[in-house]
């Protein structure tokens, strides 16, 4: 029997349009060519050293703990290295169903985070509740508590299926603008809405 | 069977009796506790283990079923019916004192339909936060999700604890206290914390490095799995057991797809029984090996997890090929299995069979054998057999406190009675003995699928079974062996093609209950490896 290996295409691999409009947003605004070398040396290195936080819930922390294994082996990208404390961490990997009286945790891990900071939600139940979304005490997707940067379905997702949302991550931090940016996320918000007015004044 | 009716008559000639799979005893609230002692202590009762605790709305009246077991009955089971006909202010008299297991069962039919028990020593809601609004499992509950909204703020007074005690007069009044003192040292640990193996949180008070008092709060997981199983159908609900404790989900399929298959008096085609049985030792020796290299990371050992999930890929794809998943495989239906198996099944399984033994001595070698794990684990988390029986810690847990506990074997079930295996049974009694008992069970789940590998019959997988699945009226409850322990199915139905109760008996909510004791006058690291050798996972107890 030929053993036939399907990957995906560089295409598909590609085509999303989230990250599209972001590099067209890039292009739209302009930078200073010394800022944005600097934005490209950063981001390059943050996306390949991803620190993720360990939190996870249920089943689908399992199938992160394959990633972490040998046979997976997440290190290949720069994702090994789990902390603990979300002070280390630069995103958290929602892996499982949030409930009420996990809601106020997870909140305070995410604002625990430091900046630049993202949010996967990993698996049926971060996305939308899943099979528990009728039940009385689910969040329905973690994007009601949280801003999420990549949603990756499943139940639970496959290790392949994580690695994918991990590289569109990826892909979505090389894009980004550092400075002015993302490292001033919460400063920018809080400017904003001291000065309404202001608003769509800056790029 | 019948001399029990007549002593049960004796204690309390009130009592009324229903024949079904098991005896069902109805007794009125007020003889519920004399009863429930007389059952305990009578010679020739002696019902030492207290199975499954359901709490339950018939509407107009609520009631609690006690599943009491006898293992020097030869493990026969009987169920208590206690019916409570007051719905403003129901209340019972609470046995945590005779099983203490009963302790966080009663405080989850607590939470769930607000049942008091009088005399219990810590009436909290176990999996809610304890502002929310009504209790869920009533079958007059609002779901309006405005009245109970994703919250942004800690819970307060999580200190807060009640009692509910009688007087001579009958009248019932609650001492407020609290869960630690005011001088206390109380350390946090969880909810999310890498080694307590998914959200659980405890709260620990300690003196100096010692632990005086471990309180276990639940629920960060809690999806109200019960609640969600009534306004489904039978074939629906199946996928949820699948979802509760992940590394059991064969086996917890197979459990409530035989207790509907058993009310509905369907008979299993043989092909399929095999493939079950097959699939629920593979489930166990997978369980373990993470069992194993979970316990070896909490101690540090990184290596030894990475030897563990080796063989566990091979499981896995065993399970892809023929379930087409990894995990959350969905393969038990009622009646049979969903698909046939693939052609490199036996193949792959025989190869498993044939590495296993050698791998075995390597984890041996590596971990086994190592002067920090010995003193890690031995001697630490000491659970004695005579705790072990009253906290109803079955599984491997239960048998490292030499504890003869397996379910294949006291209610043998589909084909278990045919296969020859050995109960492994320590009598260490700490957390190297329940470790050493998941090794060596290792082996003999793979002196099963040894004995069936050859031996799959050709046949049906699944048998006919109608496109609208009803049960008839009536209850039923199902054990099986999971891979940590006695995992028990509780149906009642009212004849429609919803269940009008479904509670499931989870085994790890049992091991949580022994955390205090276990831990007690240990150091608080060795929290972390009694954890890691009790092996419970989070959502099986929150549900």
């Amino acid at each position: 029997m030929e053993v036939k290996i399907k990957s995906m295409k560089h295409e598909d691999f590609k085509d999303n349009e989230y990250i599209d409009k972001l590099v067209e947003e890039l292009n739209a605004t302009g930078a200073n060519v010394m800022v944005g070398k600097l934005d490209q040396l950063i981001n390059w290195g943050i996306s390949n050293s991803l620190w993720p936080l360990t939190f996870g819930t249920s089943c689908c922390a399992i199938e992160f703990m394959s990633l972490g294994a040998a046979r997976y082996d997440m290190a290949r990208f720069g994702f090994e290295v789990a902390r603990n404390s979300p002070r280390q961490a630069d995103y958290i990997m929602v892996q499982g169903t949030i409930v009420h009286r996990m809601a106020p945790a997870l909140i305070r891990l995410y604002e625990q985070l430091a900046e630049p900071k993202y949010v996967i939600a990993c698996g049926g139940c971060a996305v939308s509740g899943g099979p528990f979304k009728n039940s009385y005490c689910v969040v329905k997707g973690v994007d009601e508590i949280l801003p999420v940067d990549v949603y990756i379905p499943g139940c639970p997702p496959r290790p392949e299926a994580f690695f994918y949302g991990l590289m569109q991550l990826q892909r979505k931090i090389k894009v980004q603008k550092f400075f002015g940016g993302v490292n001033r996320q919460e400063k920018i918000k809080e400017f904003f809405e001291k000065h309404p007015e202001e608003e769509g004044r800056l790029g | 069977m019948s001399d029990i009716k007549e002593k049960i008559s004796q204690i309390c000639p009130s009592a009324t009796f229903t024949e079904g799979e098991t005896l069902m005893v109805t007794v009125d609230e007020k003889d519920w506790y004399p009863l429930a002692k007389a059952l305990k202590e009578t010679k020739g009762l002696e019902f030492d283990v207290c199975s499954a605790v359901v709490g339950m709305d018939w509407k107009d009246s609520f009631g609690v079923i006690y599943y009491l077991t006898s293992t020097s009955r030869n493990w026969e089971i009987i169920g208590i019916k206690i019916p409570i006909p007051d719905r403003k202010d129901p209340m019972i008299h609470s046995v945590s004192d005779l099983w203490k297991v009963c302790n966080f069962q009663e405080r989850e039919v607590y939470d769930f339909y607000g049942i008091k028990f009088i005399n219990h020593p810590d009436m909290r809601r176990f999996f809610l936060r304890n502002d929310w609004k009504g209790h869920p499992l009533r079958k007059d509950y609002d779901a309006d999700p405005k009245l109970n909204p994703v919250p942004t703020e800690d819970e307060k007074n999580e200190d807060d604890t009640v009692t509910y005690v009688e007087d001579e007069k009958g009248k019932v009044k609650a001492v407020k206290g609290k869960v630690f003192g005011a001088d206390e040292y109380v350390v946090n640990i969880g909810p999310q914390h890498p080694s307590t193996h998914g959200v659980m949180r405890f709260r620990v008070s300690i003196d100096g490095e010692n632990i005086k008092k471990l309180d276990v709060v639940s629920g960060y997981i809690h999806r109200g799995i019960e609640k969600l199983s009534e306004s489904l159908t039978y074939p629906q609900i199946l996928h949820f057991t699948d979802r509760m404790d992940y590394m059991s989900a064969h086996q917890n399929r197979h459990c409530l797809c035989m207790c509907i298959e058993k009310a509905m008096g369907l008979v299993v085609p043989r092909r399929a029984e095999v493939i079950r049985v097959m699939m629920d030792e593979l489930m166990r020796i997978s369980s373990h090996l993470l069992a194993f290299g979970c316990t070896a990371m909490d101690l540090g050992a990184t290596t030894a997890f990475f030897y563990g999930f080796r063989e566990r890929e091979m499981i896995l794809d065993i399970f892809e090929k023929t379930c087409g998943a990894r995990m959350s495989m969905n393969y038990n239906v009622i009646g049979g299995v969903i698909a046939d198996i693939h052609p490199d099944f036996v193949k792959d399984v025989k190869e498993l069979i044939r590495i296993m033994p050698d791998r075995l001595k390597e984890y041996h070698k590596v971990f086994s054998g190592n002067i920090i794990a010995m003193n890690r684990l031995k001697g630490v988390g000491i659970l004695p057999k005579k705790e072990a029986i009253n906290y109803c810690i079955t599984g491997p847990s239960g048998r490292g406190s030499d504890w003869s506990c397996d379910c294949r074997k006291k209610h043998p079930y589909s084909i278990y009675p045919e296969l020859k295996f050995d109960e492994v049974l320590l009598d260490g009694c700490d957390s190297y003995s329940r470790y050493m008992v998941r090794m060596k069970e290792i082996e003999q789940s793979c002196r099963i699928l040894e004995q069936l590998v050859d031996q799959i019959p050709e046949g049906d997988i699944r048998a006919q079974v109608p496109k609208i699945v009803k049960l008839p009226v009536g209850c039923w409850y199902q054990q099986v062996e999971a891979s940590r322990g006695t995992f028990g199915v509780y149906i009642e139905s009212d004849g429609t093609k919803n269940p009008y109760r479904v509670h499931f008996q989870s085994p790890c909510f049992n091991l949580v209950g022994v955390m205090d004791l276990t831990t007690r006058g240990h150091m608080i690291a060795d929290v972390i490896t009694i954890c890691a050798a009790l092996d419970f996972v989070i959502p099986d107890i929150d549900r």
